[in-house]
């Protein structure tokens, strides 16, 4: 019944999305539609409430993550995110960058101005990707997606290691 | 005219029944059964007063087991068929048992294809399952006495950390204990709606749940009614247990007392920590006295500053994940704003301190931290068996742990990531890699680590009859489905010839059904209730639900919703289920239930969707108001 996961909350398909928005409204669905509230019911009944419960927690996910959000816009232009290859400077970029994690790991360095760093690469990315969706670039937000994937990779692998070293 | 009958108001509505229901909370050491009476939540004591039930089971030749106090008072005396903190064993292998390193005073039946720990007992060979539902039983019938009634339902706390194996463990007891479990919640979820129904509390708060063997942390944002948990964290292996056993060996090396010392010594000692640690909660030191085995005395003290020594670093074990929450949650200290204190083991004034100096915020002590997780999951267990209809109360949860598939290379693809809200379904397309393969191999497992052997096996099975194909053609759809308790269910599909293949995830260190169908009818209580009885009885039930659900539905929105003919064929199968309903005949009741389901799917799904957009309609109005 709906065209896409923005649809369920009422939202324009945009990269740019209004958080608190969003969560209220899938607040307000989840009390219509959660099983809790079909406790009672009988079992078919029960069982629609789950399938409406499901959907509208994967559309809820997507949506509140902006790298799947960005993922799931492509998607909807026919994009795999995962097709392609990346151009050759950014893998160096890739390349580097683990190589100072390892280094890192290796030395027992201290880790939170590389955590840091990422994070500012992601909320660069972020206006980035914002801007992109909005000239409707998609060739260039698909490099975008892809790079973000790596940097949120990299990141957590980063949190991880700190989780180590503390 | 029956179809008149039930348009008219007042005449379709079932009258109104309270139905009797139970919060339990299953404890490492001390459990409890909690009911809403009176519009008040409050736990229920035994006959002599006492609320909370030591988890202790003590088994007895020719005797029913003892449970609780009568139990805990064996315990030096028949330590080997004495059993505590049985909670620990739960959805776990032997291997397991042994390696988390904790001396356990039982006697284990080595058993190489169960995976399940068994006890040996004079009553015979005991499973952490079995131990668990004797405690259920018992507090079951605490219950059924006071309210003075059959339990239509209740809800029983986990652990959020608890993984698959854990949970479905605790539903097998209960189903071997004769309990209809409406829900398994997680005991911070439940603490946090005892407490944030008690002090109206909104916004972002922090659980940190210390139990006697299991250590949870969750991040929950409350608000309007609605509890939903942004992320969670823990040690299911992680308690008050382990800190009486840090200061028991602390005690052992001071008074020179042997590692291979007897059960039942070990089990003295442990008691005698135990005692000390209350002790230090309000006082700066605790004296010590030692009955060695030569029949001499040790005497000696626990300083305050001493304890600290021992238990900071099993404090400090907790930390980690509190930080994890906080990540996955995208949150800083800055940005909680209470932290609630749970669990018998947040009494030691050490743990407060260490723990709110992390959160820079004095912890909440203010409800009786063994009672919280209990009236929590009554208040949950009253609205679910569906005594408060207008209630607004909604618990959404998460898992705690990732599920995902084993891929080439021993390496695992993660399908579903932790903390994502449940209930969740999601799919990954596989291709096969061979020509002319037939078979595809499938193991679902659960954890965080990127190696299948670093993570927790839950099941294998096999998507068999794939027609032969060249390599890559064939595609593969394995679907996981995670249910409002947290129950997986996984099935594979292969899309281009349907073939398909379903498993529920039975944990390898669960019971398999067969085995529980065998316990039950073992077990004294389901003896002489025939099978065939037991089905009639479960199609009654159903049958009431749909007449009930049916009719509240056509009178609601019948009229808007449904067409003329629609509403006389709904009418018909209606009559018909009506005349067979209080029959004799399961199978007849079976089919006229389905013929309903078959003919009101339209009009269920249509209400479904009214119901949508409704909710969304009260929001468009307040977003009104709001810009206004």
């Amino acid at each position: 019944m709906y065209n896409n996961h923005f649809e369920i909350f009422e939202l324009p398909v945009s990269f740019d999305i209004n958080k608190d928005t969003l969560a209220q409204r899938y607040r307000d669905l989840q009390r219509a539609v959660h099983p809790d509230k079909y406790a009672n019911a009988p079992d078919r009944d029960r069982r629609l409430a789950m399938q409406k419960t499901v959907q509208i927690n994967e559309a809820f996910q997507t949506l509140k993550n902006p790298l799947t959000r960005a993922g799931y816009l492509l998607h909807l232009q026919g994009i795999d995110q995962n097709d392609g290859i990346m151009d050759g400077e950014f893998l160096m970029t890739q390349m580097d960058l683990r190589e100072e994690l390892a280094d890192i790991k290796q030395k027992s360095l201290p880790i939170e101005a590389f955590l840091s760093r990422m994070e500012k690469q992601m909320q660069s990315l972020i206006d980035t990707l914002s801007q992109q969706f909005a000239q409707e670039n998609w060739q260039a937000a698909h490099d975008s997606v892809r790079q973000f994937q790596f940097f949120t990779r990299l990141h957590e692998d980063a949190l991880r290691l700190e989780e180590e070293l503390i | 005219m029956a179809l008149l009958q039930i348009s008219e108001p007042g005449q379709s509505a079932a009258p109104h029944q309270h139905n009797l229901a139970a919060g339990i909370d299953l404890g490492t050491t001390n459990s409890l059964v909690a009911t809403v009476r009176s519009g008040l939540a409050e736990t229920l004591p035994d006959n002599e007063g006492h609320h909370l039930l030591p988890s202790i089971v003590h088994y007895a030749k020719d005797a029913a087991p003892q449970v609780g106090y009568a139990a805990k008072a064996q315990a030096n005396i028949d330590p080997l068929n004495t059993i505590a903190s049985v909670k620990r064993l739960m959805g776990r292998g032997l291997k397991d048992v042994k390696t988390t390193g904790t001396r356990l005073p039982y006697d284990f039946v080595e058993n190489e294809d169960q995976g399940m720990p068994m006890i040996r007992t004079v009553v015979g060979d005991r499973s952490p399952v079995q131990i668990s539902a004797d405690i259920l039983n018992t507090l079951k019938q605490r219950a059924e006495k006071t309210l003075g009634g059959e339990l239509t339902g209740v809800v029983i706390t986990v652990p959020a950390y608890f993984d698959e194996a854990q949970r479905q463990a605790t539903k097998d007891a209960a189903t071997l204990a004769g309990l209809n479990v409406l829900r398994l919640l997680n005991e911070p979820t439940a603490a946090a709606v005892a407490y944030g129904l008690d002090k109206s509390a909104e916004g972002v708060h922090a659980i940190y749940d210390l139990g006697g063997g299991t250590f949870d942390i969750s991040i929950l944002r409350l608000q309007r009614g609605v509890f939903e948990v942004m992320a969670t964290a823990g040690n299911s292996a992680l308690g008050g247990d382990d800190f009486d056993r840090a200061i028991a060996q602390w005690i052992m090396q001071q008074a020179g007392i042997a590692d291979d010392a007897e059960h039942s010594h070990i089990r003295e000692l442990l008691d005698i920590a135990r005692t000390a640690k209350e002790t230090l909660s309000t006082n700066e030191s605790a004296p010590l006295e030692i009955r060695l085995e030569e029949g001499s005395v040790w005497q000696g003290e626990l300083s305050n500053d001493q304890f600290n020594q021992l238990i900071d670093p099993l404090i400090q074990k907790t930390i980690a994940p509190c930080r994890r929450t906080l990540r996955d949650a995208g949150l800083s200290t800055d940005d909680i704003n209470e932290v609630v204190m749970v669990g018998g083991s947040t009494r030691m004034p050490r743990v407060r301190e260490k723990i709110g100096d992390f959160f820079k915020r004095t912890p909440h002590v203010d409800i009786d931290p063994d009672k919280v997780v209990a009236i929590g999951a009554a208040i949950q267990a009253d609205i679910l068996a569906g005594n408060k209809p207008d209630d607004d109360m909604l618990l959404l949860d998460v898992i705690p742990l990732s599920l995902g598939i084993e891929t080439m290379g021993g390496l695992v693809e993660k399908i579903i990531p932790r903390n994502t809200t449940i209930p969740v379904a999601r799919g990954q397309d596989f291709t096969t890699f061979k020509d002319g393969q037939t078979a595809m191999a499938i193991h679902v497992v659960q954890g965080e680590r990127e190696l299948v052997m670093d993570c927790r096996s839950l099941a294998r099975f096999e998507l068999r009859g794939i027609p032969p194909m060249v390599a890559g053609a064939g595609r593969i759809r394995v679907s996981y489905q995670v249910d409002a308790d947290g129950l997986l269910s996984v099935s594979a599909k292969e899309e281009t010839s349907g073939v398909h293949s379903q498993i529920t995830v039975k944990p390898s260190y669960g019971l398999q059904d067969n085995e529980i169908e065998r316990m039950l009818k073992e077990s004294l209580e389901y003896a002489e209730e025939d099978v065939a009885t037991r089905t009639l009885r479960e199609q009654q039930v159903e049958a009431d639900r749909v007449i009930n659900a049916l009719r509240a539905a056509l009178k609601a929105d019948g009229q808007v919703l449904l067409k003329q003919h629609e509403f006389l064929e709904i009418n018909t199968a209606l009559e018909d289920l009506l005349k067979v309903e209080q029959g004799n005949d399961a199978d007849a009741i079976k089919n006229a239930i389905e013929r309903i389901n078959d003919v009101t799917q339209e009009f269920a799904a249509r209400r479904m969707d009214a119901s949508i957009h409704q909710a969304m309609k009260g929001h468009r109005l307040n977003d009104f108001a709001e810009n206004e």
